[in-house]
């Protein structure tokens, strides 16, 4: 898609409009509040329901962890960027050790590069499952429709933790990635029961189309809501099926391929309209499609070396004299990236800065603009149709 | 007089406990929908969850926000109950019994059902609390447009029984046919009319943006506590059963059924139709303020005025003497 000029116009120009205070309601949507996917407040400025303003403030869930990662050893931070994206641990993981690799330039076996893109994708069809099943949930209310999709969401996604939990030990913060491979190869009988799931998950997934995007309530609640240009999600450095969704064509697994992913080709899943309708199609896709690529990379998985060498047993192990990289990869939510300048102090085992960027603190950036001409329901509606973790973006 | 007054306490009697009775049928149904098990542990099968579950509020703090009006705040959750039960007085229990024989027991019963609204925008304001007021705006609008059809869809049975006498028309449909099978045309629609908008007085989903707790947190509810918060739960529930209760006077004939006519078919219908409301209210997502409007005025409406013009052109036929 062809990018025209950015957007300037910004939607505080028609606050101007209303002139005296007491014309508007100003209402601060969290941080405690049901909907708001983990703590985030946003200012809204209502005209009656109609939203006139609205400010995001993020913030609420900063727990340090760029900066701790300058006091820990490169062994050490990787189960602590596991709290990052909550949702999708996986891939945390991966985008931090994938920029020590390409520090150290060790270069992962085929083997575990295969693993690796195996796990990214189960992650991916169980982030997205339950991002479908926490917007219904905004939708239909927890004591309604929306919390028995909810519900069957998080059944299925719990077949796949139950995957996770057979390989790594752990469901969910898992560990399991290593700078030069990964910690644990799979065990013996793993792969039909990847292969069962698989087919249970696609077999169940037109009973949740036709709850959500099939269903006419939830077609009307999503249409035309929330429309994200693709201009806009360009300059805003939106990353993932939201820019999908807005008609650019972009995905890293095939334009900037890394891992498996240099292998098999992945079919990027599009849509034109850029509404909370277009993400849901393209997250339905894009979990169709993480199915067929799971099937693939099991029945694919070369023999071999999960590890370049034998995983680090002590904190101190791994040492980067000097040096900066930015390593990123495709996570559920857009493009995640880490980038690390090494090198603190004398004993080098602990970089000197290191900064992950996160797709969901870019998607909040368009939720000025989104939520503008809307209603009160609608801004529940587009929130949740983003995706954002809020560990993601808080850090 | 006494008769009346000890049917009255019965009624209040009943009616509470099937509510509570109703809270633990709900909580077990959705239970099974979401592949769930439901309350299990308080009683057998959990039937006692509910007395938990208010012995629980009865304990808790009532809090007052700062800044909220204290009189209003306090009288808005009993008076969503009275307005709630009082429309059950008019029910007819068995052939020619009710708490209340009114000839126009089909207004009164409305009137109540809109009253509900009054002490919704009173918690709403009083409550000093913006997402309490975004709720009761949306209440108020919704009450007052939603009328409007419920209105019509119960003329219908008040023109083909030629009555508005509840008991009267239960009479009607026993002597001739139920008004939700037969005539289909003004009969069935208006039902459908009927349990539309009755869903969205009592606030239920798809029409629960009242209290929409994903968008308002709790909307009218958000600042009350314990046992206040209790009552206005209860009101909620109390209308739902007098509201299926109602519905199944009016279209399903009531306490008429085969064998012997009482007491037990207008529970068992009541239970149907209160079935039907929770299936509903445990599939569907909820719509928008404006797309509620849409649906009322553009098309409930209208329908509603096509089918009691219908119900007035199938009583000049003649067929149902």
């Amino acid at each position: 898609m062809e990018v025209t000029t950015p957007v300037r116009t910004l939607p505080y120009r028609k606050l101007e409009l209303y002139e005296p205070e007491g014309d508007m309601l100003t209402l601060q949507l969290g941080p405690q509040h049901p909907s708001t996917h983990g703590v985030l407040r946003i200012k809204l400025h209502l005209d009656g329901e109609k939203i006139i303003k609205a400010v995001p403030y993020p913030g609420y869930l900063h727990r340090g962890v760029e900066k701790l990662c300058e006091q820990l050893t490169y062994v050490q931070m990787i189960p602590i960027v596991d709290k990052d994206d909550y949702i999708a641990p996986m891939h945390n993981e991966q985008a931090l050790v994938m920029a020590f690799e390409k520090l150290l330039k060790i270069e992962v076996p085929r083997r575990g590069q295969w693993l690796r893109s195996l796990l990214s994708e189960l992650q991916r069809v169980a982030s997205h499952i339950f991002w479908l099943g926490t917007m219904s949930l905004d939708l239909g209310g927890a004591l309604g429709g929306g919390s028995t999709n909810f519900i069957y969401c998080l059944r299925e996604r719990e077949l796949i933790l139950d995957l996770f939990e057979e390989l790594t030990g752990s469901r969910f913060h898992y560990n399991t990635h290593c700078i030069g491979g990964n910690r644990h190869d799979i065990p013996a009988g793993w792969a039909a029961k990847v292969h069962d799931a698989v087919n249970l998950i696609r077999a169940r997934l037109p009973e949740y189309e036709a709850m959500s995007c099939n269903h006419r309530l939830f077609i009307e609640r999503m249409r035309g809501v929330g429309v994200l240009t693709g201009a806009l999600a360009l300059e805003l450095g939106i990353t993932g099926p939201n820019l999908r969704a807005s008609g650019v064509d972009h995905d890293l697994r095939r334009d900037a391929p890394y891992d498996a992913y240099r292998e098999i080709p992945v079919n990027v899943q599009t849509a034109k309209e850029g509404d909370c309708l277009a993400r849901t199609h393209v997250r339905l896709a894009e979990m169709r499609e993480s199915l067929r690529l799971i099937d693939l990379l099991i029945d694919g998985m070369p023999t071999g070396p999960i590890n370049s060498s034998r995983p680090a047993k002590q904190a101190n192990q791994i040492k980067i004299p000097s040096g900066q990289a930015y390593a990123s990869l495709e996570s559920p939510r857009g493009e995640l990236g880490t980038f690390v300048v090494a090198g603190n102090g004398e004993a080098n085992t602990s970089p000197y800065r290191l900064k992950i960027r996160p797709p969901s603190l870019h998607a909040l950036a368009a939720l000025p603009y989104l939520l503008v001409g809307h209603n009160v329901s609608d801004a529940v509606a587009i929130l949740g149709s983003l995706d954002p973790i809020m560990g993601e973006v808080d850090r | 007089m006494i008769f009346a007054a000890s049917l009255a306490a019965a009624v209040v009697i009943v009616v509470l406990s099937a509510t509570a009775l109703a809270l633990w049928y709900e909580r077990k149904l959705a239970a099974r929908m979401q592949t769930r098990i439901g309350p299990q542990f308080v009683g057998p099968i959990g039937l006692f969850q509910p007395v938990a579950d208010l012995l629980k509020l009865v304990q808790k703090e009532e809090i007052v926000p700062m800044g909220a009006d204290r009189v209003l705040f306090a009288l808005a959750p009993p008076l969503t109950v009275i307005f709630a039960l009082a429309a059950a007085a008019f029910v007819p229990l068995w052939p020619g019994v009710a708490v209340v024989r009114s000839d126009v027991g089909v207004l009164l019963v409305i009137g109540f059902g809109g009253l509900a609204m009054v002490p919704v925008w009173m918690a709403g304001w009083a409550s000093f609390n913006k997402y309490a007021l975004l709720g009761a705006m949306r209440a108020v609008a919704q009450s007052i447009s939603y009328g409007v059809p419920l209105v019509l869809a119960a003329m219908v049975p008040v023109i083909l029984a030629g009555t508005m006498d509840l008991d009267g028309i239960t009479q009607f449909q026993a002597t001739h046919h139920w008004f939700g099978l037969w005539p289909i045309i003004p009969g069935l629609p208006a039902f459908i009319l009927f349990l539309l908008a009755m869903l969205a007085e009592s606030n239920r989903i798809p029409f629960d943006i009242p209290e929409a707790e994903s968008e308002l947190v709790a909307g009218v509810t958000t600042e009350y506590t314990g046992m206040q918060f209790g009552f206005v739960y209860l009101a909620e529930y109390v209308h739902t059963v007098v509201g299926a209760a109602i519905g199944s006077v009016m279209f399903l004939g009531g306490w008429d059924g085969p064998f012997a006519p009482g007491l037990h078919w207008l529970l068992l219908k009541t239970l149907c139709l209160f079935t039907f409301i929770y299936w509903i209210r445990w599939t569907l997502v909820r719509l928008r303020a404006d797309q509620l409007m849409t649906l009322c005025w553009k098309w409930l409406v209208p329908a509603g005025l096509g089918l009691v013009f219908l119900s007035a052109a199938w009583n000049q036929t003649g067929w149902s003497r």
